[in-house]
């Protein structure tokens, strides 16, 4: 059963009867519950298709950090095949929270790139949550600078809370790190396509998502700063992270109409974690669809592609 | 409005908050403490004569004790869409805008302008910290964005002075893509085989530092001034221990690898015409005061455009 979201608890209630039900019959085979189980089934689907028709976007937040949310590794096992994962930043260490390496997508040999958050308590540290350190983003850099030599197409995944806001992270310059990833995303000669497949966490997320095309999942969020770090610099109150989320236009469906991103992916009913083998298949598709679109762009196009489109980025707000 | 508020009010304030000097003729040191007379505090910078603490000082204060005889021109910057998320927190944006307009009489937080320094053409940006933390929103980035096409278009070097607590939250994920944009403008001076050279002040942090202000040809930081990407307190709170003295400071980050120099306020005009002239393949720039015109020498002639080739 899913872990369920604290919106989503009248749900896991229904749900929850309807198993509880059928557990009862299979014990007493006199019993018979399906017509009541089946109804309640109705009732949560129905339920469902209300909480997700209209999620808000503190909603989507918690939606986008689900643990059972597929991750980075599991996209790259579905979707590419011969990953050979390349590691380390030659300076200083590798860094678990990034992964990549070369692999083939359709057959066509691509570097992929991407936040990994990990899916236990053990992978969780290892990984570092997703918050990568300098050395991952310089891992990047480098695996991104072999693609363009080699004119491989940079797929990046991007789900990540953030840079890691630790003292050796600091100490070896994470600014920089960021800095320069973002300055090769617009450098190199070969497509560059994203997708935002969970949190695009600030700086941590640009770093990987100057793109010249990029997707968001349906709910996935990308924003400056993360709704609760929002509220409490702007409302002096962390709980306030719903008000900041609403605020911030961190949601896929505000960010097409910005203009910062170039298409939505959907979600099966319920979330990604609700559907994985759907939403992977879906991304692959997006991928797909817009390494198509960059065919055929010499080296020139595709950086001067990136460059005016981040340059005319902000020119059109919000309809109010 | 009744006479309360216009009469007995002032007369209590002036009563509880009587100071032995008029207002504004001397501050006080943020660092040591001592009262220090405007004027000597402007003529060196806001650098504190005592204890040679670097207090904030604005761009327009910046330009005109960095231009020869503080003369510059302002580069114009596009004007942004204006409140383009309708953000609104405890105050409107619009009006938190107006409140820091007024209180720095500038349109917002980075000013931009063409000038000589040492006779020596440059492009200066400077981010103003006393409007509204120095943000980078869109205005930044269309004006540092400016700064590089009027840079590239002189063939002049640019220098960056920057100060901000980070990106703009009121603007999102717009504020965001300043990071990228301007790293293009970067770029663009990088093409053009133009110095770059980034001033860091107290504080730059965010992601301010993770752009424009960490991909400086040469970086320079005013001392003690606090540069990083995650502030001490988030750090503190995550790690959970003490950081050390001086974590994040001019001089800890140049220890570290991450600066070429930490240089004080007063030195800096110097030692910018020094690096520019030479990265520029230009003669030295003679020093001190111009000698009597009837025992002048010709002065070393200077290349009419500044810039190689």
């Amino acid at each position: 059963m899913t872990q369920y979201l604290d919106f989503e608890k009248p749900l896991a209630e229904i749900e929850g009867k309807a198993e509880e039900l059928r557990a009862l019959a299979r014990q007493n085979a006199e019993m018979d519950v399906e017509a009541e189980a089946t109804a309640l089934d109705a009732k949560a689907d129905k339920m469902l298709r209300d909480l997700y028709k209209d999620l808000t976007p503190w909603r989507k937040c918690q939606v986008a950090r689900h643990p059972e949310r597929p991750h980075c590794q599991d996209y790259i096992a579905a979707l590419f095949s011969e990953y050979t994962p390349l590691a380390g930043d030659r300076n200083f260490a590798d860094d678990h929270a990034v992964m990549g390496g070369l692999a083939r997508f359709n057959d066509r040999p691509v570097m992929v790139i991407g936040h990994e958050k990990g899916n236990d308590t053990k992978s969780r540290i290892e990984r570092n949550f997703g918050m990568a350190r300098p050395e991952g983003y310089r891992k990047a850099v480098r695996l991104m600078e072999m693609a363009s030599r080699f004119g491989l197409p940079v797929i990046t995944l991007v789900d990540t809370p953030g840079a890691y806001p630790g003292k050796g992270a600091e100490e070896r310059g994470q600014s920089e790190a960021i800095a320069r990833a973002t300055e090769t995303c617009l450098q190199i000669g070969v497509p560059l396509v994203s997708v935002i497949i969970g949190e695009g966490g600030s700086g941590g997320a640009v770093a990987f998502a100057t793109a010249n095309r990029v997707a968001m999942l349906e709910h996935s969020v990308y924003s400056v700063i993360s709704p609760e770090g929002c509220a409490s610099i702007l409302w002096k109150d962390a709980e306030k992270m719903r008000e900041a989320a609403e605020a911030l236009r961190l949601t896929a469906q505000d960010l097409k109409q910005l203009g910062v991103i170039d298409r939505i992916i959907k979600e099966p009913l319920g979330g990604a974690h609700r559907g994985k083998s759907a939403t992977i298949d879906s991304v692959g598709q997006a991928i797909d669809a817009m390494l198509t679109e960059l065919d055929g762009k010499d080296r020139a196009a595709l950086i001067s592609d990136r460059r005016r489109k981040f340059l005319n980025m902000g020119n059109k707000g919000l309809a109010a | 409005m009744n006479w309360i508020t216009n009469y007995v009010r002032p007369r209590i304030n002036s009563i509880f908050s009587r100071r032995e000097t008029p207002e504004n003729l001397w501050q006080k040191c943020d660092d040591c403490g001592t009262m220090l007379f405007h004027r000597e505090l402007s003529e060196n910078l806001n650098v504190c004569t005592n204890c040679g603490h670097h207090m904030g000082i604005t761009p327009r204060e910046r330009f005109l004790a960095l231009f020869d005889g503080g003369v510059f021109s302002q580069v114009t910057v596009p004007e942004p869409v204006s409140d383009p998320l309708s953000f609104r927190d405890q105050k409107k944006y619009p009006d938190r805008m107006k409140a820091a307009q007024k209180m720095t009489g500038e349109p917002e937080a980075m000013l931009v302008a063409t000038g000589e320094i040492g006779r020596t053409p440059i492009v200066a940006a400077a981010q103003d910290f006393s409007f509204m933390g120095g943000s980078m929103g869109m205005y930044v980035g269309n004006a540092i964005i400016a700064a590089a096409e009027e840079a590239v278009r002189l063939k002049r070097p640019l220098i960056l002075f920057s100060a901000a607590g980070g990106a703009r939250m009121q603007e999102g994920i717009l504020s965001l893509m300043q990071m990228p944009r301007t790293t293009v403008a970067v770029q663009m001076l990088k093409e053009a085989d133009l110095p770059y050279i980034v001033v860091l002040t107290h504080p730059t942090t965010g992601g301010v530092t993770a752009s424009y202000a960490m991909l400086g040809d040469v970086q320079i930081a005013e001392p003690n001034a606090l540069i990083c990407f995650a502030g001490p307190r988030v750090i503190e709170q995550t790690i959970r221990e003490k950081l050390p003295e001086g974590f994040q400071r001019a001089e800890y980050l140049l220890d570290h690898g991450m600066l070429d120099r930490v240089t004080p306020r007063t030195e800096l005009r110097d030692e910018l015409i020094t690096i520019t002239r030479m990265l520029l393949g230009m003669p030295p720039a003679v020093k001190g005061d111009l000698p009597k015109p009837d025992m002048a020498e010709p002065a070393p002639a200077e290349p009419e455009t500044p810039a190689k080739e």
